[in-house]
């Protein structure tokens, strides 16, 4: 093995993550804050109006940020989950268990601004179709992940639980995707695909710049986040007394 | 510019409700969300250096 490899292996230790974490989240969260400020900018000022919806489409700026993230968060944490199953490692469920609060959120605030985009153009807050409700199920399977690491005392037992549920409920998130394609929805289909965009350039540029700032921002508060739990459940070794002293 | 008066730009063209509610409960979200992190760190700051405070020579008695 090559040294690289080892300076990874350094950082699956809680102890070395904690320090690695702390010198990373303030860039992530600078990165953030910047591409908000130009995202929102373009989001008000740059982007048209559009042709079908008026003002109201601005909404995709918050909503399509937001629904990636909480479909993006949930396979990040199912894969750690994964790899906390099969190798042991005691960093994986701690990282798991970060970001789910975080892809919580982002999924509640995906319905949250869906209902409010749908009850202008489809004239419902909500409807019962595929789409609506496997993000519903999403935000179901994250709070059932929280649920369970609290209610199980031992926090490897958790991790043990919790990631057979998230690597369980991952068969949800393609579902999500395709969904719009699967069953007939009231939801458009995507506006982005590798094959090219229906939408107008500013549009599409703010659009993936509030995507990237969303990004930064779900990678510090995980990151700091982790910090936490690293702290409350390490909380009886040297390091950690000699970290807060 | 698109916008010709600050109240245009606040009526959104009839959409003001569901854009700014959109926006609105977006940027309270991650408030919450920032403000939620960093009272779980201070809790387990105080906690520790309670326990620390408490039981001052743990380290040297500890094995």
């Amino acid at each position: 093995m090559n040294k690289r490899a080892i300076s990874w292996f350094k950082f699956a230790s809680p102890q070395n993550f904690y320090h690695l974490a702390g010198r990373m989240w303030p860039w992530f969260a600078g990165l953030a804050a910047v591409l908000a400020s130009v995202g929102l900018w373009i989001s008000f000022f740059v982007a048209p109006i559009d042709a079908q919806q008026g003002q109201g489409y601005r909404i995709i700026f918050v909503h399509v940020p937001a629904s990636q993230m909480a479909m993006f968060i949930y396979l990040v944490m199912a894969g750690w989950s994964a790899f906390g199953l099969a190798f042991n490692t005691r960093l994986s469920g701690m990282m798991a268990s970060a970001l789910a609060p975080t892809g919580a959120l982002f999924a509640f605030l995906s319905l949250l601004t869906g209902a409010l985009w749908g009850k202008p153009m489809w004239g419902t807050w909500w409807v019962w179709d595929a789409r609506l409700t496997s993000t519903l199920i999403l935000l179901f399977l994250y709070m059932g992940f929280m649920a369970l690491q609290a209610s199980i005392d031992d926090p490897r037992r958790a991790d043990k639980a919790c990631g057979v549920l998230a690597v369980v409920g991952a068969v949800n998130v393609p579902i999500i995707y395709f969904s719009v394609q699967w069953w007939n929805t009231l939801h458009q289909g995507a506006s982005v695909s590798l094959k090219g965009s229906s939408m107008a350039t500013p549009m599409l540029l703010g659009m993936l710049i509030m995507v990237l700032a969303f990004w930064m921002y779900a990678i510090a508060m995980g990151l700091v986040r982790v910090r936490s739990i690293i702290l409350e459940r390490e909380r009886h070794t040297e390091w950690v007394k000699h970290a807060v002293a | 510019m698109q916008w010709h008066s600050v109240s245009e730009f606040i009526h959104m063209g009839g959409y003001a409700l569901y854009v700014w509610g959109s926006f609105g409960a977006t940027a309270l979200v991650v408030a919450a969300e920032i403000w939620q992190v960093n009272a779980r760190r201070k809790a387990i700051f105080r906690s520790l250096s309670d326990e620390l405070l408490s039981n001052p020579d743990a380290e040297s008695r500890s094995p």
